[in-house]
């Protein structure tokens, strides 16, 4: 039998998780854009260093899981004497793992902008850094939506292992619920339909400005 | 003597094991249109490259008007390479029109040309867009200057891409076969501009296939083949009467007779 009591508890809690989830997830795919972003471009200008800093750094974020990385910025650093609540702390683990791969997706789409713009713009006195914000960043924003889509989901659904550091976002919510209740088909399922939802919201947001924005 | 505005001393450039200039030399006046004409592969285009450094000289040096392009002598006499932004602002003084016109797709046609002015030579946003205006006019291009390049035609795009190398007012202009991507019926309105910067005076040197323009236009021919320039001269001299046999032989099989 379905307990319909548990789901009209957990109904209003799910929610209030889900905000979490949402704002935690704004928060964290701001911070990996600017910083992916950021060090996307660095990764493609002609600098000795750069390039290889970013190189590095994407390198430890793909080889080393999520959840390590959330532990050893709640539970590692404030043995450095740097100290984050769980949320900030899983904010910033979340925005440092997807910087990681939107710098990937930044390095591939803008490295693929035509040769010949690059070489128009050193023609007119341009330097490197010039071209990349003003020529070959803003021609690659459409190509870039998609793939920048797909981390920003990944990125949302991540923040379910928040909950091991006791984050009280939609999963932990949830759990909260079950360990009452104890209704693990009942909530788990629903947990489940908050988040597609959330996610399908969000995939059909970018679809939607990916029609608007112009192509050449 | 005045000194000439361009001088190239034993420029050569090797891709890998090809030699693909070796050893040119020659000198541009103010004022002078270069036509330079050959066979593909002849050097024709790296040659153009390497004047304004898109592609680096394996040896040699360009000069313009005798301040070395892309280096600097160091006090005991070795080349010293400039810095990425010692060498733009160099490059902004010498204009390059690209065989494929290479406009910025995603800015309409005065921005296209207003860009420089307004990054390189930090004109405000005004004046950038009323110089832009003035050269697109210059090219006959001044209604279609909210355009975006996709909505031109390809003898439109290369003169916005005239306009654009117009914009940074340069001291020369180099141009890579700038009729050879365009539909036979587009080439002439593009011809015509660049004859009309001839007539004004702006020195060019202009890498071509049309061989009546180069006749026509031009005050030199130069004709490149295999890396070397193999003959030049006043264009009558080159179409009429080459004395080099290289030279006869490129421009007998031009023409269907």
């Amino acid at each position: 039998m379905i307990d319909w009591k548990a789901i009209e508890v957990a109904l209003p809690l799910l929610a209030k998780g889900s905000l979490m989830t949402l704002r935690v997830s704004v928060a964290a795919g701001l911070f990996a854009c600017l910083l992916g972003i950021t060090l996307g471009l660095l990764s493609l200008t002609k600098n000795e260093v750069m390039p290889r800093i970013v190189t590095g750094y994407v390198d430890f974020i793909r080889g080393t899981p999520l959840l390590i990385q959330i532990f050893l910025v709640f539970f590692a650093l404030p043995a450095l004497g740097i100290r984050f609540d769980e949320i900030w702390a899983g904010t910033i683990a979340l925005g440092l793992n997807g910087a990681g791969y939107v710098a990937e997706i930044v390095r591939g789409v803008v490295g693929s902008v035509e040769r010949g713009q690059r070489e128009a713009a050193l023609a007119i006195g341009m330097v490197e850094s010039q071209i990349l914000v003003y020529i070959l960043l803003p021609q690659s924003i459409r190509a870039m939506l998609p793939p920048l889509t797909n981390e920003l989901i990944t990125l949302l659904k991540s923040s379910s292992l928040l909950s091991v550091i006791s984050v009280y976002e939609l999963t932990r919510a949830g759990q909260a619920v079950i360990s009452i209740y104890f209704a693990p088909f009942e909530i788990y399922a629903l947990i489940a339909i908050y988040y597609y939802v959330i996610v399908k919201v969000l995939s059909t947001l970018s679809r939607w400005v990916e029609r608007r924005l112009p192509a050449w | 003597m005045s000194v000439p505005l361009l001088r190239i001393e034993h420029l050569g450039k090797h891709f890998g094991e090809r030699a693909v200039l070796r050893d040119v030399s020659m000198t541009v006046d103010q004022g002078e249109t270069i036509a330079i004409i050959g066979p593909s592969g002849s050097g024709k285009t790296t040659l153009l490259r390497c004047i304004n450094q898109l592609e680096q000289p394996t040896s040699g040096a360009v000069y313009l008007r005798e301040t070395p392009i892309g280096f600097r002598m160091t006090a005991q006499g070795m080349k010293k390479p400039l810095t990425t932004r010692e060498l733009a602002r160099q490059r902004h003084e010498i204009g390059f029109v690209f065989q494929r016109f290479n406009l910025f797709p995603h800015l309409t046609a005065l921005d296209n040309v207003a860009i420089g002015p307004t990054r390189v030579l930090g004109l405000n946003r005004r004046d950038a867009q009323k110089r832009a205006k003035e050269q697109l006019e210059r090219v006959s291009l001044g209604e279609h200057t909210s355009k975006r390049p996709n909505e031109l035609s390809g003898g439109q795009q290369q003169r916005v891409a005239i306009a654009r190398a117009l914009a940074m007012e340069p001291k020369l202009i180099l141009f890579d076969e700038p009729t050879s991507a365009l539909d036979p019926e587009l080439v002439k309105e593009v011809l015509d501009v660049i004859a009309n910067l001839a007539e004004q005076g702006m020195t060019m040197i202009v890498v071509t296939h049309e061989m009546r323009f180069a006749e026509h236009v031009a005050s030199r021919v130069l004709f490149m083949d295999q890396g070397c320039i193999v003959e030049e001269g006043p264009p009558k001299e080159i179409f009429r009467a080459p004395r080099i046999d290289r030279t006869r032989q490129f421009l007998s099989h031009l023409l269907y007779s």
